[in-house]
Parts: structure tokens; C-alpha cells; sequence
């Protein structure tokens, strides 16, 4: 029986309102025991995370992994495997592929190829076809091939009876509906946030309406149809206080946001001289923003943190700013990023358990996921963090096969040192295990 | 002699008013040489330019060459309908494949915001902005405040009225920054949905009404209208516009005695700016254009002279 005991770190289980110094015994892939002063069974491996962070896997609910159809941009064994260098034990992967993933064919693609790679993936299907917003997918099909949640991400759904008929049914089959809230008329030919900054640079504006009018639009709508709705990437301050009424008003919606829009401003757009790393959709906003963003997470209105992984070739990046698609890739930031938040005090409240309830327990929350919780019988997904640890981005060194991040050669304190999938080392000390497999 | 102590000319926001009064000077003595019957001086021998045009332009190009010819460089201008642009070489490829032949500046004029700065970044060569996008149109911001220094012979306490597209025009960009710097007063007027969102942000006024956004003015100056702002849902019809926004003489009735009409050109007559005033005695468009190759001489100059060989 293969076993797994990691000694003496502080075990972070917010699920459990868990933290303290304990051992944890996985055994068989699952968690088997959390507690203090645990015996090693004599056959076991044992990690020493003495002063180190060890808490349930990180799940990432909102990443492109681009395969297939764009695999030179990334694919799914270098996106695993980026996951698994970040700490992130498993991944929702999103639709918006060559051939979009909205037929059972697609989730089963992306199941096999994923099988024994270097993180787990949940596919998520399309919810209309082509992603074009005017037919349903078949959702019931694909959840029965292993779908575990439906978008069109990317791209809005226009037509509201389209996302009304959608998300009434997928109430019917359990199924969770994450959107991607952008008014395209509103933003239409938009390269970044409309304000000061896009008028003194010249560049198209995406204004915070386009955002807002579309939550307020889906928030109605699911008071008429019931249902799972998840809101994507959530960055105007606007948009948090919708949300913030809608859960006070007992409505069944969650939300994310990344940490791009967290950390970062419209203001880099200029004070880079146009860094095409910085064009993203959503775009990056105003200090305003950004400061709701946190208020937001802090108080319970934006459940997870995801990072919208969006990796890009760095030759599609290289070029003029309308000319360069939008995205920025996190897989491998994410967590170091949000560990010097909570390390820096800059952000008032924002600790380590938070920081794991967002990145590991939420998410599995929304989604319905396995893990995100250390109890006996969880999956044996675990990330263990050295808070102290000092990280500088280098996206030459990533896994990942895009370099497109505008946090390059930032100095961190904190990092993942292993991530354990199912049992398995995936990565010690950044190394991602050669061959990640996961029985 | 002094210089410009930087690469590139990107946008008038980043240069300081020091800089425009020396590019200013420095054009007033290109332009006695544009007045010699002889109009070529060695300054530039055996310097190379490169124009590269990825968007039509007749004013632009042409002051560009002609400045060029006057300061003996040699150029090569690339067009972009005739360019690898088509054959899809990125923009940096193409200048790079230009630049070791030996290029050390180039013109740009580019449809996207910032490509200038994005070249700027990736050549050794000089960038002189000829227009990006609805960024900045440096050269024609400075050729613009030359021609009213000329005539007023000053910058300072002007009142200088913009009207028209200020949110897609990268001529009134530029001049907003150039002529505050200089203490021009800048007023712009136009249709709402014609302003960049945050106005303020330039530190300009803004009054709908042209009748009284022109009150006292020094200079008023038009920008063109482009036909697709009006199918893009901007405004309704290009009659009403011309009705409510055009210059004509009795719109500007209540602006200063010595008023100075402009336009950076191509007009578009009957809508933005009536004939009678475009080749009325006030009107200096075609002094605009003249100053142009001086500027462009005198930026030339700052840029690449006194430098390597000398």
C-alpha cells in the first residue's frame, strides 16, 4: 500500500476551520488521517514540512489549456505541468478550442489525454454550439461524459432568452453555468479600459458598463429560471456591488476573479509603453476597481481566485497592441503572487487560510469538485507552501509553454515548494516530476 | 549646437516645453533655407531614412521626403499596400531587415495606437511618429504651433478653439498636449460622441456650443470628419454635423479680429469648414503645410545631426 506522510507542517484546512501544526497520512491516493503526532508507517515517504504551509490541493477553476487546436500555444501536458509547478493539483479547463469542446467527443478527448498527467482536468463543455450563442450544447451528454460545468468563456452569450433557455436547463441536470460577462456591443473594437488612460493612449475603450449591464441582465434572468450561475472574472467595482446585492438578495450565484485584476491597473498599459502582456479581457481597470476587487473577496462577494490562464506564443504576442490576442498566463504566478499579498500585510485580512479557502476550497465548492477539503477520504491532493520563500517570475524558466505575463521579474516572498496529486509528488522544489503519472 | 538628447519622437506628452522652443528655433532656420533658390544644405550627407507608410497620406509623406532632400539624407519610402505587411512579415522583421542595411531613422505612420512606441523598443534606429492609431501625430502638433508662433509670434495665453472628431484624432492629441505646454488656453468643442471619454484628463475645456466656444479666439482650428463615424452611429447625418459644427464665417463672428483659421488636412469642404473661410484671408492651412518641412527638417536635424561623423 503506497503512503504518503507529510510531518509537522501548519495544516490549513479552512473547509474544517482547521489550522494547526499536524501530520497528514494519505495512503491509496486518499487522505487517510489528519492530526497531531502521527506515527510514519515504516513503508511510508515522508516529506519534513517543518515551517512550511500545508494545505488541500489548489484547484484552478478557469484556465485555457488550448488543446486542441492550438497546441504550439499550449497543450495539455504543458499546462498540466505548469499546474502542477504553481501548486495547483487540479484544473477546470474551458471550451474555447479547435474544435470547440461542446460535444461528448471533446470532453472524452480532453479526459484521455489528461489521464496520468501532471494535475487532474475537469473539462468544462460549451454551452451552445461553436460557443456562438444561438443553439444550446448538448449539456446532459457531455455531463454524462464527464463535463463538469458549462461556458462559452470568451465570449458572451448575446441573447438573453438563449442564456435564459440555458440556464434553466441546466438547472434540470445539476449543472453549473459560467459566464463570461461582456456586453460586445459595448465593447466592441475595446483593446483595454475605457478612462483616462485609453483616451491619453488613443485605445478603444471597454467600458465598466459593458460588464455590469450583462450581470444585471444574467442576475434577473436567474431569479426567473433557478440555477447554478458562476460569474467569470469579475473586475469592475460596479460588478461586486451587483453581486453583493444579489447574495443578499438569497440569489444562487458565485464569482471569481483573477489575480491580474487584483493586483494590477489601466495604468500599466501606459507606464509600459503599450506591453501588449498587458491586453486581457476582461481589461485591467482603475485603482477604484481593484480596490473593490479585494473588498469584495474579503467579504464573501467574490468566492475564488482563478487565473484565467490564457497562454499565448510569445511571437503572438510580439506584435502591435490592436494586433495581439487578449490574455494573460497564471498558472505558474498565481499562487506566489497572492502568498506576497497576504506576506506583504498590504491588504488588511488578507491571510493564509483565506488564500486557501479561495484558491482550493471555493473552488471545489462551485464546481462541485472533489477535494478542496483535507478530510479522511478526500482525494490526496495536497500543496505544501514555504511562505518565506523568495520568487522571482521568470517566465523563461516556466513549464508552460507561453511566457505572456506583464508580473516578469517580479520579486516574490513565497512559493509552492510540492504539490501531491493522488498521492503523487508532482513537483518538489518547482521540479515537476518527470513523469507525473497518478494511478 | 544643441540637440535633442533623446531616440525617438513618440508623442508630444512626453516632451517638454524646453524641447518644442528648441525644435521651434531650430525650424525658423529651415525655413530660410526652404526660401534659398538652392534649397539643399550637406547637413545629412550620407545619413539614411527610412518613411514607412502603412496608412495613405499626402501632406505627411511628402513634407517628410522633401525635408530629407533639403538636408541631403538618403531615404528609401516603403508604402505599406506595397510592403511585406501584406505578406504577413510583422512589423518588426520589416524595419529589422531595413535597419541593418543601414537605416538610422525611421518615419512611421501606422492605423494602430503605441506602434510607434512598440518600434521604438525594438530598433536602434531613430522613430520619428508620423501618426498612430488615435494616439498622436507629433510632427503635425509641432508644425501646427510653428505656423501659429509664426504668425502670432507667440504661444503663450493664446486661445486656441479644436473643434470636431478630438476623440479619434490623433492631430488634436498632440496639440492639446503642445499647446498647453506652451500656454496656449485650449477649448474644444464638438458633438459628445465625438469627445474621448474623461476629458478632463487633458486639461482642456469643452463647451458644445461653437458660437461660444470660439468667443475671443486667437486660432480656431477644425479637424476632418471621417464619413464612418457617422455609420458607426456617432452622430446622424453628416448635414447636421456640418449645420451645428462646421466652421462658417458666422459661427466665428464672435472670435478675435486677427482670428487664424486651420486645418491639418484633407478637408473635407461644405462640412467641416466652409470655402469662403478656407481660402479666406485668415486661413493659414497652406502656410500649415509649408511649415510642415520645416519642423520635419528641424526634427531631422536635432535627431541625426552633429552626431557619429562630426
Amino acid at each position: 500500500m503506497k503512503q504518503l506522510f507529510i510531518k509537522g507542517g501548519r495544516v490549513i484546512d479552512p473547509s474544517q476551520n482547521y489550522d494547526q501544526v499536524a501530520d497528514v497520512l494519505i495512503a491509496e491516493g486518499v487522505v487517510e488521517k489528519v492530526a497531531p503526532g502521527l506515527k510514519a508507517p515504516s513503508a511510508a515517504e515522508v516529506i519534513d514540512a517543518g515551517g512550511m504551509i500545508v494545505a488541500p490541493g489548489l484547484i484552478d477553476i478557469h484556465v485555457h489549456l488550448r488543446d486542441p487546436g492550438q497546441e504550439y500555444k499550449e497543450d495539455i501536458h504543458s499546462g498540466t505541468r505548469a499546474a502542477a509547478a504553481g501548486g495547483f493539483t487540479a484544473v477546470a479547463s474551458m471550451a474555447n478550442t479547435d474544435p470547440v469542446g461542446d460535444d461528448p467527443s471533446m470532453i472524452g478527448y480532453v479526459r484521455k489525454k489528461a489521464s496520468g498527467a501532471a494535475s487532474r482536468v475537469y473539462p468544462l463543455g460549451a454551452l451552445t454550439k461553436g460557443l456562438e450563442g444561438i443553439e444550446m450544447a448538448e449539456m446532459g451528454r457531455m455531463k454524462l461524459a464527464g463535463a463538469a460545468g458549462f461556458s462559452d468563456d470568451g465570449k458572451p452569450v448575446m441573447n438573453g432568452m438563449m442564456m435564459r433557455n440555458a440556464l434553466q436547463y441546466a438547472a434540470g441536470i445539476g449543472a453549473v453555468v459560467i459566464v463570461h460577462e461582456e456586453d460586445a456591443h459595448l465593447s466592441a473594437g475595446g483593446m483595454m479600459h475605457e478612462g483616462t488612460v485609453s483616451s491619453v493612449l488613443g485605445l478603444r475603450g471597454i467600458p465598466s458598463a459593458a460588464e455590469e449591464a450583462m450581470i444585471s441582465r444574467d442576475l434577473l434572468i436567474l431569479k426567473i429560471t433557478g440555477g447554478r450561475l458562476h460569474i467569470a472574472h469579475v473586475s469592475t467595482a460596479g460588478s461586486v456591488e451587483l453581486l453583493r446585492r444579489a447574495k443578499a438578495e438569497g440569489l444562487n450565484v458565485t464569482a471569481e476573479v483573477t489575480p491580474h485584476h487584483l493586483l494590477l491597473t489601466d495604468r500599466l498599459v501606459k507606464n509600459s509603453g503599450y506591453n501588449t502582456n498587458t491586453k486581457v479581457s476582461p481589461p485591467l481597470r482603475t485603482e477604484n476597481d481593484r480596490q473593490a476587487l479585494w473588498a469584495g473577496l474579503l467579504d464573501g462577494t467574490i468566492d475564488a481566485i482563478v487565473s484565467d490562464h490564457a497562454p499565448h506564443h510569445p511571437d503572438d504576442k510580439d506584435v502591435e497592441y490592436d494586433f495581439a490576442p487578449c490574455g494573460i498566463a497564471g498558472l505558474e504566478t498565481t499562487l506566489p503572487l497572492l502568498l506576497d499579498e497576504a506576506a506583504s500585510g498590504r491588504v488588511k485580512d488578507f491571510n493564509l487560510p483565506l488564500l486557501v479557502d479561495k484558491l482550493s476550497c471555493a473552488p471545489a465548492r462551485i464546481l462541485g469538485l472533489p477535494g478542496g477539503n483535507l478530510k479522511s477520504g478526500s482525494p490526496g491532493d495536497i500543496t505544501i507552501i514555504d511562505p518565506d520563500r523568495d520568487f522571482i517570475i521568470d517566465p523563461d524558466k516556466w513549464y508552460s509553454k507561453s511566457r505572456n505575463t506583464p508580473f516578469a521579474g517580479k520579486r516574490l516572498k513565497g512559493a509552492p515548494v510540492y504539490t501531491v496529486t493522488g498521492g503523487e509528488i508532482t513537483m518538489k522544489e518547482g521540479v515537476v516530476a518527470e513523469r507525473a503519472a497518478r494511478g | 549646437m544643441q540637440t535633442l538628447r533623446r531616440k525617438d519622437i513618440l508623442g508630444l506628452e512626453e516632451i517638454s516645453a524646453e524641447e518644442i522652443n528648441l525644435i521651434l528655433e531650430t525650424a525658423r532656420s529651415m525655413r530660410e533655407i526652404m526660401q534659398r533658390k538652392i534649397k539643399k544644405v550637406p547637413t545629412l550627407r550620407g545619413r539614411s531614412v527610412l518613411n514607412l507608410f502603412y496608412e495613405p497620406s499626402t501632406r505627411t509623406k511628402a513634407s517628410f521626403e522633401l525635408a530629407q532632400k533639403y538636408m541631403s539624407s538618403d531615404s528609401v519610402s516603403v508604402a505599406g499596400s506595397s510592403s511585406s505587411l501584406v505578406k504577413g512579415e510583422t512589423l518588426k522583421d520589416t524595419v529589422r531587415n531595413v535597419e541593418i542595411m543601414g537605416i538610422e531613422c525611421v518615419i512611421m505612420r501606422h492605423p494602430v495606437s503605441g506602434s510607434s512606441h512598440y518600434l521604438a523598443r525594438n530598433v536602434e534606429a531613430s522613430v520619428i511618429n508620423a501618426g498612430d492609431g488615435m494616439h498622436e501625430h507629433p510632427t503635425q502638433g509641432l508644425l501646427d504651433m510653428f505656423t501659429i508662433w509664426e504668425k502670432k509670434g507667440r504661444l503663450e495665453e493664446l486661445k486656441v478653439v479644436i473643434v470636431g472628431d478630438i476623440r479619434h484624432s490623433r492631430v488634436a492629441r498632440s496639440n492639446l498636449w503642445g499647446l498647453q505646454k506652451m500656454g496656449a488656453e485650449v477649448v474644444v468643442s464638438g458633438p459628445p460622441t465625438l469627445m474621448p471619454p474623461d476629458l478632463d484628463v487633458f486639461g482642456v475645456k469643452y463647451c458644445h456650443d461653437l458660437e461660444e466656444a470660439v468667443e475671443g479666439a486667437d486660432v480656431v482650428m477644425a479637424l476632418r470628419l471621417q464619413k464612418e463615424r457617422q455609420e458607426s452611429g456617432l452622430f446622424p447625418s453628416m448635414r447636421e454635423y456640418s449645420e451645428l459644427y462646421g466652421l462658417t464665417p458666422h459661427k466665428i463672428a464672435r472670435a478675435a479680429e486677427d482670428l487664424l483659421i486651420m486645418h491639418p488636412g484633407p478637408m473635407n469642404r461644405g462640412i467641416e469648414i466652409s470655402s469662403d473661410l478656407a481660402d479666406g484671408p485668415r486661413s493659414v492651412i497652406l502656410e500649415q503645410a509649408a511649415s510642415g518641412v520645416a519642423v520635419r527638417m528641424a526634427l531631422l536635424y536635432l535627431l541625426l545631426g552633429g552626431t557619429k561623423e562630426q
